[in-house]
């Protein structure tokens, strides 16, 4: 039979509920964690279709470095959960572009050497090239891991060193897109800790994807004794003198728990509190209302043949922007086609290894509330229509290559919505990257319940990772929690 | 329990926290943080696992004294004999 009290419970089996129950478990604690869906990862998860494997969420890990290299998040992340640097099995990028204009005629390059991007600001842009430096020993030095810094706007800031409205867009594009919550800024811990995490470190991958990741966390924490129960999610938590008392589960089932972590979002989670709050509620909690607005489409084309075959065999991943300015803000139509992200995961230095398939990811800005009520009917002709706008608009910044031969090559096709990550995720509004103020120190108006993961602001699947490890040492390992 | 058992047991333990280390060469005497890459984190670890393998307490304002490989021994050799 098993138990129904634990030490600690952590709701959701993403990369940061994962991470914090390996650190639970290995220090001897009785730990559960609950899953509503049937697969782990989160929101960088995997699943199988039609007999392919697919990856969703994660185009690269960030956070690379080299072996060798200390001090860094990765090398933090791997101690901490004792794992073996070989066990992710990370190959590195090729390189990355950022590609501004209608076609993609002004470019920054960046590799996991961050000399390239030093050398191509300093090249395409020298007047900018001493407040860069600035900016970048700024970022170096900046403590973007404090658990009680005070917002600062990250415009603000990079524009006390940057004058040109090109070059600042063209550095807050990969920025925003791997991570912002907020539209149009971001607080500037946020942005330390995503430019850090892309440029001064740099994208790998393993060349199963993902699922290898997820399966060695998954190892760890069952080998240390962690519990974990899948299809079971939380649908209350009830509250008694200031503390989670017990949490009721979908199936009516009710568990106790000394510490409660959750990983499922900050207004998701207060929304499980009391019964009755929806995020709709004005003026009851201003926490149920810190949402965030910004949800993506992604299309995925597997093709017959490697994109090196037609030129596509240098970019990793490709930044694009054809407008004046870069607008990172919810989409006024269903997809904002003028920018997005390109990733193409047979664009990695696998070694000896490579993708059986080719394989075509594109990113765009959606809007949910366009997206979430459609009849079930427009919403496949839709998904459809977006479907080609999007690819059509990130193949201008690539190579070209006819459309028939594209058709030709053609295997299949997959795609994302807002609704879809509403679905799979939980997260209000398709939101990804969740609430646009984070909680630093992850804590509730409930003693002992605690955020961990997106909401409490680690970014990328790094960053989550740390996220529950650092909540799981600070407020249960340590004993500073209140609980 | 002698006082190089000891500093056996505190190796044992940072080589599975921070396999990445070179152990082979450590000074005494220096502190280990001049030594080796740890943080606040690797620390808190080392007093974690003290608990975990061999039962052994370090309150917080005792922290201080794992500086060093003998200042641990110094210090965790009589928690050891006490144990044993």
């Amino acid at each position: 039979m098993k138990h129904s009290h634990y030490d600690a419970i952590i709701i959701g089996a993403g990369m940061s509920g994962l991470a914090a129950g390996i650190r639970l478990a290995h220090f001897g604690r009785k730990v559960c964690i609950l899953e509503r869906h049937n697969a782990p990862g989160g929101l960088n998860s995997f699943y199988s279709f039609a007999g392919r494997k697919y990856d969703v969420g994660l185009h690269a890990m960030t956070n690379y470095v080299p072996p060798g290299v200390k001090g860094t998040p990765l090398g933090k992340l791997l101690r901490q959960l004792r794992i073996e640097r070989d066990e992710f099995a990370l190959c590195p990028q090729k390189q990355s572009r950022i590609a501004f204009g209608p076609r993609g005629e002004r470019t920054l390059r960046f590799t996991n050497d961050f000399a390239v991007l030093d050398a191509e600001v300093a090249a395409k842009f020298p007047t900018q090239t001493d407040g860069w430096r600035k900016l970048v020993e700024l970022v170096r030095t900046y403590d973007d891991v404090s658990l009680d810094a005070q917002p600062v706007s990250a415009r603000e800031v990079v524009g006390r060193h940057l004058t040109d409205p090109l070059l600042i867009d063209m550095i807050f594009c990969p920025v925003m897109y791997y991570g912002s919550a907020q539209e149009r800024d971001m607080e500037f811990g946020q942005f330390v800790i995503m430019f850090k995490a892309l440029f001064l470190e740099g994208f790998a991958r393993p060349l199963d994807g993902v699922r290898v990741i997820i399966r060695v966390l998954l190892d760890k924490y069952r080998s240390a004794g962690g519990e974990r129960r899948m299809q079971c999610g939380v649908t209350r938590i009830i509250e008694e003198q200031g503390r989670a008392a017990r949490l009721v589960l979908d199936d009516g089932t009710e568990l106790t728990a000394d510490h409660v972590i959750s990983s499922i979002g900050v207004a998701e989670t207060l929304a499980l509190c009391r019964s009755g709050f929806t995020p709709d509620t004005p003026g009851i909690n201003p926490d149920l209302h810190n949402i965030g607005q910004l949800s993506f489409i992604e299309t995925i084309t597997v093709f017959n043949r490697q994109p090196a075959e037609w030129g596509w065999g240098e970019d990793t991943i490709v930044f694009f922007n054809d407008s004046d300015r870069f607008d990172y803000a919810r989409a006024r139509g269903q997809v904002d086609v003028r920018s997005g992200v390109i990733c193409l995961p047979n664009n990695f230095a696998y070694g000896d290894g490579r993708l059986p398939e080719g394989i075509f990811r594109v990113t765009c800005l959606a809007n949910y509330d366009l997206w979430a009520r459609l009849p079930e009917e427009q919403y496949q002709a839709d998904k459809k229509r977006w479907f080609a706008e999007a690819t059509r608009s990130a193949r201008r910044f690539l190579p070209p290559v006819d459309d028939a031969v594209l058709a030709q090559a053609q295997l299949a096709t997959d795609m994302f919505t807002p609704r879809t990550i509403k679905k799979f995720t939980g997260h209000f509004n398709g939101a990804i990257y969740g609430a646009p103020r984070k909680i630093r120190n992850g804590r509730t108006h409930l003693s002992n319940l605690y955020l961990c993961g997106t909401d409490q602001g680690f970014l990328g699947i790094v960053g989550a990772m740390l996220s529950g490890i650092s909540m799981a040492n600070y407020h249960v390992l340590q004993g500073s929690g209140r609980g | 329990m002698t006082k190089d058992d000891c500093k056996k047991l505190v190796i044992d333990i940072i080589s599975d926290i921070a396999p990445d280390e070179d152990l082979s060469a450590i000074k005494p005497d220096i502190r280990l943080r001049d030594q080796l890459q740890l943080d606040s984190m690797d620390f808190l670890d080392i007093v974690m696992e003290l608990r975990k393998r061999h039962g052994i307490e370090v309150p917080e304002t005792d922290y201080g004294q794992l500086a060093s490989l003998e200042s641990c021994a110094e210090y965790l050799t009589p928690k050891f004999v006490q144990k044993s």
